[in-house]
């Protein structure tokens, strides 16, 4: 009812550190977990499936690992787009090569196998800081998809040059082929979405997110207090990975089907992945989801508006969401560098105390 | 028998067993030994062969005017620069070239001249970085989060308490550190450097534009260090008073070279260092 | 001497003139850089939008005429006239002064003081509106650009170097517009330089690049420093624009060279204009050799990503670059 941390007494260290320490959070948590579990699988249809909540678990999955890596440790990264293409050619791979093994299995050795990839590609990080580290990812962007492109290993010698994901099975339902039901698709985006969101809070909660946050505020006084530099940015490139990865062979598994490199794993995604993480909030996991669903919607809002309203032909739209995502980026960095959660969190301030002004 | 004792150390400069000071504290063997350290940057001598030790248990000042290369000194002691020449040795063993982490690890804390906190943490996170040399659990039992993980987080809160308390911070601890004033940063990254139960603590001007009363609580909280978890501390300080005070010997640096080494009234009274400080006449 | 081998100059020769557009790009960076520290990834974006804008202003199109006659439901394209290089040239120099205005005064007023990488995404920001800011104005299908300026292979150098090789050598190709970028190049760098080492402003700004604080503390304004700085690289980007506009058409790969004046930054180092100029001539002609030598051999398609490569290589050993002072940390 009332939203107060008043009589709510921690008598443990554990109480006091649980993710969740004002009990009305706690309820509002669970709650959120049952309806999407429990209601929206019986009430989704293709259009809701498609256009809004299966890209948005899935973008939420790539958001979570930038945060860990560009929020949480500091170290920018434009090369999102190319780890995302890691994981959907490692998981097409796995698919063609090993079919008897589950999809689910396979969705999740795509993001170890993306996770040694990005730590390969973290390494110049120990040399270079910064925005040169942040020009520095985009090789990995550039040579990745080249790669991917050019080496008819990756995608089996097929004539078009593109990846198609066969029908895999999960209990006798199909979860990936053209004849995956909607509500299939989302929950497997569902479960692995709260699995890496339960994973990267108890990643950045202990020693190790203590670490990574060391080094992001302050890399040369972290070393001295005992930090090597070394394991801790390795570790955040490669857990970054295992989610980006992870998000990668969803997008391509379950939600596209079928990819051609360029075009669906471009810089674009990467940019697109770093805008959600600026606009949700740098270093914050429900950050991750608030960004995710901002630049989610924002394309099929915009399109309600300008196409479907006003009849304005869809290039024009496409200006139009071009010009206020660019303002809105510029927006939140002035304003409000921590996001939407930064938002959240002093409206909940402002809701404790209420109808107090202090 | 105090008496005694100074003369004692006035007599002989070979200290190989350790002394007693003033106050009647034992001070133990060599902990830290600097041999013939030069350091330089480009053509620029920062320090040019110093040589010094520090006791186990004592309270060893670094004093000299700015651009002396006290800093630097410290900066070599965590292994933040590698000197050029010369050698460390720690606990009776020559230091092979460590990295700072490493230095870390062998039990050695250090505060910062111009505050190093992380500024996006809360207090307490702050303090707890300096427990991370005792968290070893590893990645998946942290993914999981439960046993080790949230048993070795509970332990290691309840150290940094310990020295919250101490302290005297417990009403900011889950401030951010963006927002704290100046004073009690210091505070919170003496506790940092604390939590590693540190055996040698480096304190690069504790006291830098502090007030009197500031002053005296930050020196009140030396010399419990001191006293009750008998760290040894080597600290650099501009204030005379406090270094005079605080220390059982100090070192006196000027242009990277050292220019006197001993007990307060020792250096009080070298003329080198009067020269240092105050100036000699042009002949 | 063999063909083979003066295929192999010709390759370096054209990997020169592309590397001069790579370091004309790179010059915009490190003329902000210096003086703000602000990353600029809206370059490219900036020589797109000039060049749109020059090309909307010489063919005398309406701006907006799309978003105006969507809402007002008119039919206005043009204005009917056309407008001569000279004057064009001049009236988009002035738009590019107002937005380095609009961006000191909207944007960056409000960042002073901010952490390089926030200052490095709000750019990626500003990429994104004047992308799209720039599409509204002038449309996005693709215009060519025509000042008139000489194009295809020059004649003259064909023919004196045909004697060089055998009878299967038909002398160097080399395009005439890559000779003028050149030439335009070169000016461009000479006065600034010249604008930087004898003027006023120069003097100021140079002051700006070492030290705000001291700058602000002799009474220079850093607003009109930063706006100063904006401007040039407006003019920069301009340049760019209309040679790379002249070459492959105006249109969107046009900010793409954005992209690639990165590694030459990094390469050259991010403070020095000679570090922009040889990094620039390095990874051109390091990326035409590449895919010359090796190409053929990996599927081609190798100048996506070598200068990245490259550079990432180079500063794993160097990280302060080719030209940067070595960096001593402090703490």
């Amino acid at each position: 009812m009332f939203y107060r941390e008043a009589g709510d007494f921690k008598t443990s260290y554990e109480a006091d550190s649980q993710t969740f320490p004002i009990a009305f959070d706690r309820y509002r948590y669970w709650f959120v977990l049952a309806v999407a579990f429990l209601v929206i699988p019986f009430v989704i249809n293709d259009y809701w499936a498609n256009a809004l909540l299966i890209p948005f678990l899935i973008y939420a999955i790539a958001a979570i690992g930038l945060n860990i890596l560009t929020g949480y440790c500091g170290q920018v990264s434009l090369g999102t787009g190319a780890f995302m293409a890691v994981g959907a050619y490692a998981c097409y791979k796995l698919m063609t090569a090993f079919p008897e093994i589950n999809i689910l299995l396979h969705i999740l050795l795509s993001g170890v196998v993306t996770a040694v990839v990005g730590a390969a590609f973290g390494l110049p990080s120990l040399r270079i800081k910064g925005f040169y580290l942040a020009v520095a990812t985009l090789a990995a962007q550039f040579f990745l998809v080249w790669l991917f492109n050019k080496v008819p290993w990756f995608y089996n010698n097929s004539a078009s040059g593109q990846i198609s994901a066969p029908e895999r099975f999960v209990f006798d339902i199909a979860v990936t082929g053209p004849n995956t039901k909607a509500w299939a698709a989302y929950l497997v985006c569902l479960v692995f979405v709260t699995l890496s969101a339960i994973v990267a809070r108890n990643l950045t909660r202990g020693s190790m997110g203590r670490r990574w946050m060391a080094i992001r505020d302050m890399d040369i006084a972290a070393e001295i207090i005992g930090v090597n530099p070394l394991k801790a940015k390795l570790s955040a490139f490669a857990v970054s990975s295992f989610f980006v990865g992870i998000s990668g062979a969803l997008f391509f598994a379950v939600y596209l089907g079928a990819v051609e490199v360029g075009e669906v794993f471009g810089i674009n995604k990467s940019f697109l992945v770093l805008f959600m993480i600026i606009i949700g909030g740098l270093g914050s996991i429900f950050g991750a989801f608030a960004g995710a669903a901002f630049l989610v919607c924002l394309p099929v809002v915009l399109k309600v508006i300008g196409v479907d309203l006003f009849g304005w032909p869809p290039d024009l739209v496409a200006h139009f969401q071009l010009v206020i995502i660019g303002l809105l980026i510029m927006f939140f960095l002035i304003k409000e560098p921590h996001g939407l959660a930064q938002l959240w969190r002093v409206a909940k301030e402002k809701l404790r105390l209420w109808p107090f002004p202090y | 028998m105090i008496e005694a004792a100074e003369k004692h150390m006035h007599q002989n400069e070979d200290l190989t067993s350790g002394y007693t000071t003033a106050d009647g504290r034992r001070i133990g063997d060599v902990m830290m030994d600097l041999k013939s350290i030069t350091l330089r940057f480009g053509g620029v001598v920062a320090i040019q062969d110093i040589s010094f030790d520090i006791r186990q248990g004592e309270i060893r000042a670094i004093i000299g005017p700015n651009g002396a290369g006290k800093s630097s000194m410290l900066n070599v002691i965590s292994g933040f620069y590698v000197p050029q020449e010369g050698e460390v040795w720690f606990r009776g063993k020559k230091r092979p070239s460590l990295k700072p982490y490493q230095v870390a690890q062998q039990g050695i804390a250090r505060t910062f001249q111009n505050i190093a906190l992380f500024e996006g943490m809360t207090v307490l996170d702050n303090v707890m970085t300096g427990r991370l040399n005792f968290m070893k659990s590893g990645w998946l039992a942290q993914t999981i989060w439960l046993g080790k993980a949230s048993r070795e987080e509970t332990a290691n809160r309840q150290k940094v308490e310990e020295i919250i308390d101490f302290l005297e911070i417990q009403s900011i601890r889950k401030t951010p550190v963006g927002r704290l004033p100046y004073g009690l940063k210091k505070r919170v990254e003496l506790a940092r450097a604390l939590a590693a139960e540190p055996e040698l603590l480096l304190l690069d001007e504790p006291m830098a534009g502090m007030n009197v009363e500031e002053k005296e609580d930050m020196s009140r909280f030396i010399l419990d260090v001191n006293d009750e978890f008998g760290t040894t501390i080597a600290l650099i300080e501009h204030d005379m008073g406090v270094v005079m005070d605080l220390s059982d010997r100090v070192v006196v640096m000027d242009y990277g070279k050292k220019i006197g080494d001993g007990t307060p009234d020792e250096v009080r009274n070298n003329e080198q260092v009067i020269a240092a400080y105050l100036g000699v006449p042009n002949e | 001497m063999s063909a083979d081998f003066l295929y192999g100059i010709e390759v370096i020769l054209n990997g020169l003139m592309a590397g001069v557009m790579y370091a004309l790009v790179a010059l915009g960076f490190v003329l902000i850089f210096k003086a703000s520290g602000i990353f600029n990834f809206a370059q490219g974006v900036m020589a797109l939008f000039a060049a749109l804008t020059l090309v909307g202003i010489m063919e005398g199109q309406v701006p907006f005429s799309h978003l105006i006659n969507e809402v007002f439901g008119t039919e206005v394209h043009h204005f009917g006239w056309h407008v001569p290089a000279l004057l064009a040239i001049a009236i988009t120099l002035f738009v590019m002064v107002a937005f380095a205005w609009a961006v000191q005064k909207f944007l960056f007023k409000h960042l002073v003081g901010q952490e390089p990488i926030i200052l490095f995404m709000a750019t990626i920001g500003l990429a994104y509106f004047l992308e799209g800011f720039g599409d509204l104005m002038w449309g996005s299908n693709i215009k060519t650009l025509n000042l008139g300026l000489p194009q295809g292979g020059s004649r003259v150098i064909e023919d004196m170097t045909a004697k060089l090789g055998g009878d299967d050598f038909y002398g160097f190709f080399i395009d005439k517009l890559d000779i003028v970028a050149t030439g335009v190049a070169i000016v461009l760098v000479l006065s600034l330089i010249c604008f930087s080492q004898f003027t006023k402003q120069g003097r100021a700004m140079r002051a700006v690049a070492d030290d705000h604080q001291a700058a602000l503390s002799v009474g220079i304004s850093l607003n009109f420093i930063w706006v100063l700085v904006w401007s040039l690289a407006g003019l920069v980007a301009l340049v760019a624009g209309v040679m790379w506009g002249a070459k492959s058409g105006v249109q969107f790969s046009l900010s793409l060279i954005a992209l690639k004046a990165l590694p030459v930054l990094m390469l050259g180092g991010f403070t020095s204009i000679p570090g922009a100029i040889v990094g620039g001539l390095i990874i051109g002609v390091g990326e035409k050799l590449f895919e010359y030598l090796i190409g053929p051999m990996v599927g081609g398609a190798t100048e996506n990503w070598f200068a990245y490569v490259l550079a990432l290589a180079f500063l794993v050993f160097r990280p302060q670059g080719l030209f940067g002072e070595k960096i001593i940390e402090r703490v």
